[in-house]
């Protein structure tokens, strides 16, 4: 009475679905550089399989990150994920039970209730029954939270959710019916043959008192096998890809693989395919609240997968850092990013045959202002002034003229071109014989100290360097009563990982007041020469409700380290903003 | 700075004969740049002008008035340090001029393929 | 008799009050300083006839003895409230009825510290126009370090015509005050070199071009068509600046021992609260927003609500002194609706 050739979709997808991930994964694997495929290798034998293994059950099953940022939204790819998993796992055991042996046809188990539908005894036939079922419930309610989701966004406490492609609606539509569809395939079959455990036999007695069941079942069992097909199919070419892609993406990252910053090579598309579209770097992104809505990081993920990526979107974005950290998957987004900018602009980068090394000063410390330092005096005069104060035999680098540091034309992916900068900085600093280079501006701290050879040179940003001082009791800080809140520059916090030491140094001389949001979490102020497409009316929105969120701590003033950002918030002019040295500096002052 | 002056051709503009394709595609992507009233305050804050003779106020004035002929040495020299942008009075947004120009002239000189990101 | 409430104690206001109180109305003006004048008591002379500013002054204070004009000093609008046509305005534990009121709340100069590349009240010796006139007043025009300064650039547009500073408007006086400035402190010290670093010099009224020119062909003032970027200070104790020589086409730095920032006019800062206050609409620069361009400078948008002065558009003495007059007809014409 059932045809027996059913399954045959649901064999054809899996079987190209394997065909298809295995190719990409080798090939992924063979476009890997010489020392990663080594890496592979001896990773591969140690202890960072087993813990990817944990890891790719704790993120790629249970969804722990996503859990993190949103529980809803947690549970939902829990449910989904976990839920399959378990079905997938227990089915094969039951299924083991039944046969007495662990050979038998696979599709077997995933159309078990088909295919055993007389009454049969096996051990734990009655648990497997209620286990498998209560399964099933677990996987529908993630579903309806997946429709839920579609349409309500907001319910998960996210403001926008992916947009999607033909493509990725078609495995949408595939996915979400998987499960209804096997739940009416085994409740009907339970109201026809009682095969399933009192739950279901309950519902299928319920669905046989309207009608007969009896010609449902083989085109319902059918269209089961046809959407898992389907989906397995659709699989590769949409979103979905992230399932077995993550997997992937944890074991190459854990044996040391990572995005050269230079080069594009097949680690992008490791990554790329990673991306589930959960649409957390959506809200994470600040471009949101100036109307920018195209070129959040999974948009660019997307338009790389789908090789239309343009330069509009690719330029439009901040390199703030903040989807970087919200991202569930752990995706490098930022060198991503910067890895297709070298890509697009590669043929493009400038020689600077002009530089010339210029006259050099012998001293202990080298002081390199910036290019935007010289747009704030008031930060110049403060470094000055705690120099002076230090009494530090110091050479101002840049006091006249000096190539810039180059992390612009980095941002900008223009790689080849700021190293002739960096060849030209370099020399002249270690000329000067100092042992160490200090630097208010986060922006140039990240090049001097990640991209700039300098053998014994200690590079210091001006809040490590000033705190110090206070503590080997150089400098004596006055404290005042004042209010503040301090902002984290991206480049310094989430570029560079310094959260503490300017915290350290301001408690010395003010009250600091903590914000729900900072540290990893910081706003940008909008300033960011990571984008070159944003307009200044754009960036001052962003700067504006940054302000606007600042001021609800009810501060006397807004501390930063970063000049760029200083002259970006005090464009708002709302509340007084200073940078970290001016505090210091003026606390100084009052004592002496 | 050299907008060629050595030569001996006559020098004034011929403002119905030069090629408009260049700042056409500069406005298409970045509109800013047509109000600039030039206040030079870019070309005094200028980085790179402070260590060669560059001057991209004048820079994108020749490029609206198609005066070209030297245009990809003397953008080659801009280091993107981004001081211009926090200068300028009316908000240009420079570093995209800057950007766009170099990928106009790579495009035109056949190195950039077209269907790379021309979007 | 109708009864007129003014909000400002300056020029404008207390020319509005003198022409309405003319006409026969009951006029009470409100006043947050503790004298009448307002900005107008910090300066020295005047552009272009270097009329001294305390003749304006006197003419102010006599003209207002001729009325019997009730003077609210020290006084701050707290609320307003309808009134059949008009309205009631509270200060303090006092209310007005008042059939029209004209606000004439004025202006307050650009803060020149938001410009904190020209590097006012970081470096000595710079100073904006105001502290300038106060030099003058004080008849001292040497440095903080008690020279005679032998170089001085007057720079122009600072805070006005400024997407950075959200002033997008002309402030339109700077540019005359400048020269104005420029001839004075040459008067004063004919040995010093004066430049005014200009994007464009708008001599608009009578007589200011004729300034201008006497500026150059008398007083060797130069003018160098640039913004001024960059303040620095150097070894010397001078200062340094940068701008570009746009007429050149060449970046221009220059040793000066004393720069003086035209700062734009703005609206107050609490112009908006003001607004708020009588429910009436200002510009995106903050400025009152004017019912017509052309007919009704001073017709504001709600009835009964007129504006003079300063606090409408950036504008000279003359101007402020003539659109105090036009807008006391408007008032007139709108209390014989009534």
């Amino acid at each position: 009475m059932f045809s027996d050739y059913f399954y045959y979709p649901f064999l054809i997808g899996t079987i190209f679905l394997f065909v298809v991930v295995i190719g990409r994964f080798v090939k992924w694997f063979m476009g890997l550089s010489k020392i990663d495929k080594i890496r592979v290798r001896i990773g591969l034998f140690s202890m960072k399989t087993l813990q990817s293994v944990w890891e790719s059950v704790r993120e790629g099953l249970l969804h722990h990150n996503i859990f993190k940022t949103n529980k809803m939204l947690g549970y939902m790819h829990m449910s989904l994920a976990f839920g399959w998993f378990l079905l997938i796992v227990v089915g094969h055991i039951e299924t083991s039970c039944y046969h007495g042996s662990m050979f038998f046809p696979f599709q077997h188990s995933i159309f078990f209730r088909y295919y055993v539908t007389e009454p049969t005894d096996f051990p734990g036939h009655a648990f497997f029954n209620y286990a498998m079922e209560i399964l099933l419930f677990f996987v529908l309610s993630g579903v309806m939270l997946a429709y839920f989701k579609r349409f309500r966004s907001k319910t998960f406490g996210m403001k926008r959710t992916t947009r999607m492609r033909y493509g990725d609606r078609i495995g949408l539509t595939a996915l979400w019916l998987i499960f209804p569809v096997r739940f009416l395939c085994e409740t009907f079959t339970a109201g026809v043959y009682h095969n399933g455990s009192p739950i279901f036999n309950g519902i299928g007695d319920a669905f046989a008192s309207v009608g007969d069941l009896n010609p449902w079942l083989n085109p319902l069992w059918l269209t089961y096998s046809v959407v898992l097909g389907v989906f397995f199919v659709a699989m590769p070419f949409t979103r979905y890809m992230h399932i077995p892609a993550e997997i992937n993406l944890i074991f190459l990252r854990n044996w040391g693989v990572t995005l050269k910053e230079r080069r594009v090579n097949t680690f992008t598309l490791a990554e790329v395919y990673s991306c589930s579209r959960c649409g957390i770097c959506i809200d994470a992104c600040q471009l949101n609240l100036a109307g920018i809505k195209n070129s959040q990081s999974v948009y660019v993920l997307k338009n790389i997968r789908n090789k239309n990526l343009t330069d509009e979107v690719l330029f439009n974005c901040l390199l703030c850092g903040k989807c970087q950290e919200a991202c569930p998957v752990g995706i490098d987004v930022n060198k991503l990013r910067i890895t297709q900018r070298i890509e697009t602009t590669k043929q493009y980068n400038s020689s600077y045959d002009y530089l010339k090394t210029g006259k050099t000063r012998q001293a202990d410390i080298v002081y390199f202002a910036g290019c935007m330092t010289h747009l704030t005096p008031s930060i110049k005069q403060s470094m000055l002034k705690i120099l002076d104060h230090a009494g530090e035999n110091y050479w101002f680098m840049d006091e006249n003229k000096a190539p810039c540091c180059g992390r612009p034309l980095m941002l900008a992916g223009q790689y080849d071109a700021a190293q002739k900068l960096i060849d030209t900085n370099t020399k002249m600093i270690l000329e000067s014989g100092a042992k160490r280079l200090l630097v208010n501006c986060p922006i140039c701290y990240k090049v001097f100290k990640e991209d700039y050879q300098l053998p014994g040179v200690e590079v210091l940003h001006h809040s490590e360097y000033i705190l110090d001082l206070v503590k080997q009791g150089r400098l004596d800080v006055n404290p005042s009563d004042l209010r503040a809140v301090y902002h984290d520059p991206c480049e310094l916090g989430r570029g560079s990982h310094i959260y503490e030491q300017p915290r350290e140094l301001l408690n010395t001389a003010l009250t600091l007041v903590p914000m729900a949001r900072e540290r990893e979490k910081a706003l940008c102020c909008g300033g960011s020469l990571a984008n070159t497409k944003i307009s200044m009316a754009e960036r001052d929105v962003l700067a504006g409700k940054a302000m606007e969120e600042f001021a609800t701590y009810a501060p006397d003033l807004v501390v930063t380290s970063c000049p760029l950002c200083k002259k970006t918030f005090a464009k708002v002019d709302s509340l007084p903003v200073k940078d970290l040295a001016e505090v210091v500096a003026g606390a100084v002052e009052r004592k002496v | 700075m050299d907008f060629g002056y050595t030569t001996l051709e006559t020098r004034s503009i011929d403002y119905d004969k030069f090629d408009r394709k260049l700042i056409e595609y500069l406005l298409q992507y970045e509109p800013s740049l047509l109000v600039c009233m030039a206040c030079g305050g870019c070309t005094a804050t200028c980085s790179a002008g402070n260590l060669v003779d560059f001057n991209i106020r004048r820079i994108q004035l020749m490029v609206k008035r198609g005066e070209t002929d030297t245009l990809k040495a003397e953008i080659d020299k801009c280091m993107l340090c981004g001081k211009c942008m926090l200068i300028c009075p009316r908000g240009v947004n420079l570093r995209n001029v800057v950007m766009l120009i170099k990928k106009k002239l790579s495009i035109d000189s056949g190195q950039l393929a077209t269907k790379n990101n021309i979007k | 008799m109708k009864n007129i409430v003014i909000i400002g104690g300056g020029i404008a206001g207390v020319e509005t009050a003198c022409a309405l109180a003319e006409g026969g109305n009951h006029v009470t003006i409100i006043e947050r300083d503790d004298k009448l004048g307002g900005k107008l008591n910090q300066w020295y002379c005047l552009f272009p006839d270097f009329k001294k500013s305390t003749q304006v002054l006197d003419y102010i204070k006599n003209r207002i003895k001729n009325f019997d004009i009730e003077l609210k000093l020290k006084s701050t609008v707290e609320k307003v409230e309808p009134n059949g046509d008009g309205y009631f305005i509270h200060t303090g534990n006092v209310r007005y009825a008042a059939d029209a009121v004209v606000l004439a709340v004025g202006y307050d100069l650009f803060d020149a510290t938001r410009k904190e590349e020209l590097g006012y009240k970081i470096y000595d010796n710079v100073f904006t126009q105001a502290d300038i006139e106060a030099k003058f007043r004080s008849g001292d025009l040497n440095t903080t370090f008690g020279k005679a300064p032998e170089r001085i650039a007057i720079v122009h547009c600072v805070g006005s015509r400024d997407e950075k500073c959200h002033n997008m408007y002309c402030s339109k006086v700077c540019c005359v005050t400048g020269v104005k400035q420029a001839i004075e402190i040459a008067k004063f010290l004919p040995k010093t070199e004066i430049f005014c670093f200009y994007m464009d010099l708008r001599m608009y009224d009578k007589h200011f071009e004729e300034l201008y020119r006497s500026a150059q062909e008398h007083h060797n003032i130069q003018f160098i068509r640039g913004r001024v970027s960059e303040v620095s200070a150097t070894p010397d104790q001078r200062l340094s600046i940068k701008t570009e020589d746009t007429l050149s086409g060449r970046p221009m730095k220059m040793k000066l021992d004393m720069i003086i920032l035209l700062a734009g006019m703005e609206a107050k800062k609490n112009t908006r609260q003001v607004a708020r206050l009588f429910d009436v609409e200002t510009e995106e620069s903050g400025f009152l927003r004017s019912q017509d361009f052309h007919l009704g400078a001073g017709i504001l948008s709600r009835k009964g609500i007129f504006a003079a002065g300063a606090c409408i558009s950036p504008m000279s003495i003359k101007e402020t002194i003539e659109n105090a007059r036009s807008t006391a007809m408007q008032v007139n014409q709108y209390l014989k609706t009534l």
